[in-house]
């Protein structure tokens, strides 16, 4: 018995002296649910790839600031033509990549000219598609001339996909990626984990950390442990169900913060019954958004009415257009010629806004008599019958990129959603820089979307981060999907 | 011998070429286009094309079935659509983990199961035959996800003596990447040994009741020689038929216990896999599984005839 002790306390001792000290530290590990497929962010539109690398790894033009401005970034200022239609943007000098190679205009005309040419596998095109040319000044000088004047022009050159790389490495960005920015590539373990480390030859203020960790955790209920034991010291997407066991714990910052996503109940607006008007208000008014909020997203998340975030300066609070109200739900229903009822299809993605969301949804529709049949799918099959072969009736996604309330303009987009006055409105959008002007248009945008039902807005997706108490200047808010650790530091 | 060897290798063949072809026109059917997803909701229908042509996916079925298998042929897998990278490579590394794990794993299964049925069956119907059956029947019900978590939040959030999770590479150390095994090996291993020690304990009692059990005892042999010698010998056929399906398992199927752990092991890439449409590397990962289980079934019937001289004669 007492050597069974004995060999006992030594297996202890031999595992507990495993675990390190620190003093000030300078590294930081941090968890991320979804691995990146490449780490090239100008060609795939995985999240997982710019929450990793961008403003980390690669730089742009301009780029967005954690309230979804738009900031100089190799870019130190530009001018604006009268017209509207051309950029002359100042480059910043001394820059080099992180394989020693020079930055340079030839770098900006390169990327921006790969990014828009005929063979360009860019996941958002669709940014670079106003540019006429990309000119050289001088090797710090670039002239972009337009189309067509765009409002939106600088912000879209903030995007991940619009980062800037240079010729020599761009080929091998995926396995290997190199930029200009703060941190370094230094190794990827399939599966397991990316690291990045300071760059020493960084053109701006460098950052404090010296080396970063994006650990690849799969499992929301592994989430919880990783951060009590302080393998994980972060987690910028915290899963909102699990947040009760940590939020009162001192050792741990819970930030809730906004983002882009706007989360929705999406209509097919050319499948009957749901071409009619009253039928889709029908929809509206039947769902509760307090209970779906409280159901799908631990009660985080506020109510949308129209397709804007709360976040965003030219938001307009339309959530008072459609208040929960069953009586008038079966009364439009009975207009619609519909007084029994019908049944529809749900199909539900696999996050669990979509899952949770989508029982309670379908419980709310029962109420005014419809009666949906859940139907789980996978992303890929999500994409393939929903998204392209428009094979559905109702659906619920929340739409995560900024500023995207063209979609509904887009002509063969699975909304199937076609109204020529709204088509109208974003053109102008499109053409217009004034911001005033832009201001009005949007905020018609909206009310049209809310008027025209075209699909049930439910509410904007929250973002939920969990890190260690003493870690300092990590985003409060996604903009866009990045964990920019730039100024992030270990405070005492 | 040489007769039952050649049949059981002609068998094994016909099934790698019967599962390649079931594998590919499963996959086929699925939904999806690892294309688009990889694109995202913003690309336009041409750019989709233009990928699609990229990475081959336009090209006639037929074709490129014939292609891929005339690959595995010469060993050579393909090269992942997302990852971009030799299939082998990507699996070579995923079976660092895996391999390692499963055999771990399946040590401590058996060095557990077996002397808790041998135990079992010899007092059958006793106190400690009725407690060491429940323990396994607990282990069977008890969720192993559930139980992975138990074990995290013990040795790992409260003692601190290992690591919540994740897999820092043998380049890191044998201890430390050893470490990280630990609890995923505790955690994969328990289930399995409550269903290999049933299995024993039911193996056994069948062969304590036959003739030539009572007849070794008649002729003086102590029972500890009887068990051991003549019984557990006669009883490891349905033993080793559990062990050989209970590696096959652990190689692949460990997903669960990957995932809570956040390991790269073989099972998480085959899921990632699937969910990005990765059809080359679920296609020739799913083959070399096939694969590793044919020839574990093959080592389990060759070893029937090394436990079982009988099997040998009589062939």
């Amino acid at each position: 018995m007492r050597l069974w002790k004995t060999i006992l306390a030594a297996a202890v001792l031999a595992l507990a002296t495993g675990s390190p000290t620190f003093a000030a530290r300078t590294d930081l590990v941090i968890g991320i649910p979804l691995e990146p497929p490449h780490l090239d962010p100008t060609a795939g539109a995985a999240a997982a790839i710019d929450e990793v690398l961008y403003a980390n790894v690669f730089e742009g033009l301009t780029r967005i600031g954690q309230n979804g401005e738009v900031l100089p970034d190799l870019a130190e200022s530009w001018t604006i033509s009268d017209d509207g239609k051309t950029y002359t943007f100042k480059l910043h000098s001394g820059v080099k990549f992180h394989d020693g190679a020079d930055f340079s205009a030839d770098d900006v005309k390169f990327s921006l000219d790969r990014a828009r040419a005929d063979n360009s596998v860019n996941a958002q095109k669709a940014l670079f598609a106003e540019i006429d040319k990309v000119e050289i000044v001088d090797p710090a000088t670039v002239k972009v001339t337009l189309k067509n004047p765009q409002g939106s022009f600088l912000y879209n050159m903030g995007w991940g996909d619009a980062v800037i790389v240079s010729p020599k490495s761009a080929d091998t960005n995926k396995e290997k990626p190199v930029g200009t920015g703060p941190f370094k590539f230094q190794s990827w373990s399939k599966g397991s984990s990316i690291t990045l480390v300071k760059s020493d030859h960084y053109w701006g203020t460098p950052a404090s950390l010296d080396k970063v960790e994006f650990r690849i955790v799969p499992d929301a209920a592994a989430y919880v442990p990783a951060l009590l034991s302080g393998d994980i010291q972060a987690f910028p997407f915290f899963d909102p169900e699990s947040l009760a066991q940590v939020k009162d714990d001192p050792r741990f910052k819970v930030v809730i913060g906004s983002t882009e996503g706007e989360t929705i109940l999406s209509i097919n607006n050319k499948k009957p019954p749901f071409d009619k008007l009253q039928v889709r208000q029908a929809i509206s008014y039947a769902l509760d958004r307090k209970a779906i909020i409280d159901g799908a997203s631990a009660g985080l998340g506020l109510p949308i009415g129209s397709h804007m975030s709360p976040a965003n300066k030219d938001y307009v609070d339309l959530t008072g257009r459609y208040p929960h109200d069953i009586a008038k739900a079966k009364e439009l229903l009975k207009e619609a010629g519909l007084e029994n009822g019908f049944k529809a299809t749900l199909k539900l993605p696999p996050p669990g806004y979509a899952r949770l969301g989508g029982e309670i949804i379908a419980s709310e529709l029962r109420d005014v008599g419809i009666n949906l049949e859940i139907i789980p799918v996978e992303w890929a099959q999500w994409l393939d019958q929903v998204f392209t072969k428009k094979d559905y009736d109702l659906t619920i996604v929340s739409h995560t990129e900024p500023n995207d309330i063209d979609i509904y303009s887009r002509k063969d987009y699975y909304f199937n959603y076609d109204n020529p006055t709204f088509d109208r409105v974003i053109a102008d959008l499109n053409l217009t820089s004034d911001e005033a002007k832009r201001k009005e248009l949007l905020a018609q945008a909206q009310k049209i979307l809310a008027d025209d039902a075209v699909v049930g807005f439910l509410y904007e997706l929250p973002k939920v981060g969990v890190w260690d108490a003493k870690l300092q200047g990590l985003w409060e808010n996604a903009p866009i999907q990045a964990n920019d650790l730039t100024k992030v530091k270990w405070g005492e | 011998m040489t007769a039952y060897l050649l049949k059981r290798f002609a068998i094994a063949l016909a099934t790698l070429v019967l599962a390649s072809m079931v594998v590919f026109a499963v996959l086929e059917i699925l939904p999806g286009d690892p294309a688009r997803l990889m694109l995202g909701m913003n690309a336009s229908a041409d750019q989709v094309e233009l990928l699609r042509n990229q990475m081959g996916l336009n090209a006639p079925l037929a074709w490129r079935y014939l292609h891929w298998a005339g690959g595995l042929l010469s060993l050579d897998f393909g090269r992942s659509y997302t990852y971009s990278v030799p299939v082998l490579d990507l699996v070579r590394e995923r079976l660092a983990v895996s391999l390692p794990l499963a055999l771990i794993a399946l040590a401590l299964s058996t060095i557990i199961a077996i002397p808790v049925g041998l135990f079992s069956a010899s007092r059958r119907g006793r106190a400690g035959d009725t407690v060491a059956m429940g323990a396994a029947q607990l282990g069977v019900a008890v969720p192993n996800f559930w139980f992975a978590l138990m074990l995290i939040y013990v040795f790992a959030v409260w003692l601190r003596l290992v690591p919540a999770g994740g897999f820092p590479g043998w380049g890191a150390g044998i201890w430390p990447a050893a470490k990280s095994l630990m609890l995923p090996a505790v955690a994969l291993a328990l289930p399995q040994a409550a269903i290999l020690a049933r299995v024993t304990r039911s193996a056994l009692i069948e062969v304590l009741n036959e003739d030539y059990i009572r007849t070794a005892r008649a002729k003086g042999l102590p029972y500890r020689a009887v068990l051991w010698r003549h019984a557990l010998r006669n009883a490891m056929i349905p033993v080793l038929t559990i062990l050989g399906l209970q590696f096959a398992f652990l190689l692949a199927g460990t997903i669960i216990i990957e995932n809570v752990f956040y390991l790269p092991g073989l099972g998480r890439l085959v899921f990632q896999a699937i969910t990005q449409r990765d059809l080359i590397v679920v296609e020739s990962v799913v083959m070399l599984l096939v694969a590793a289980v044919i020839a574990v079934n093959l080592v389990v019937d060759l070893s029937y005839a090394v436990v079982d001289p009988r099997l040998r004669s009589r062939q």
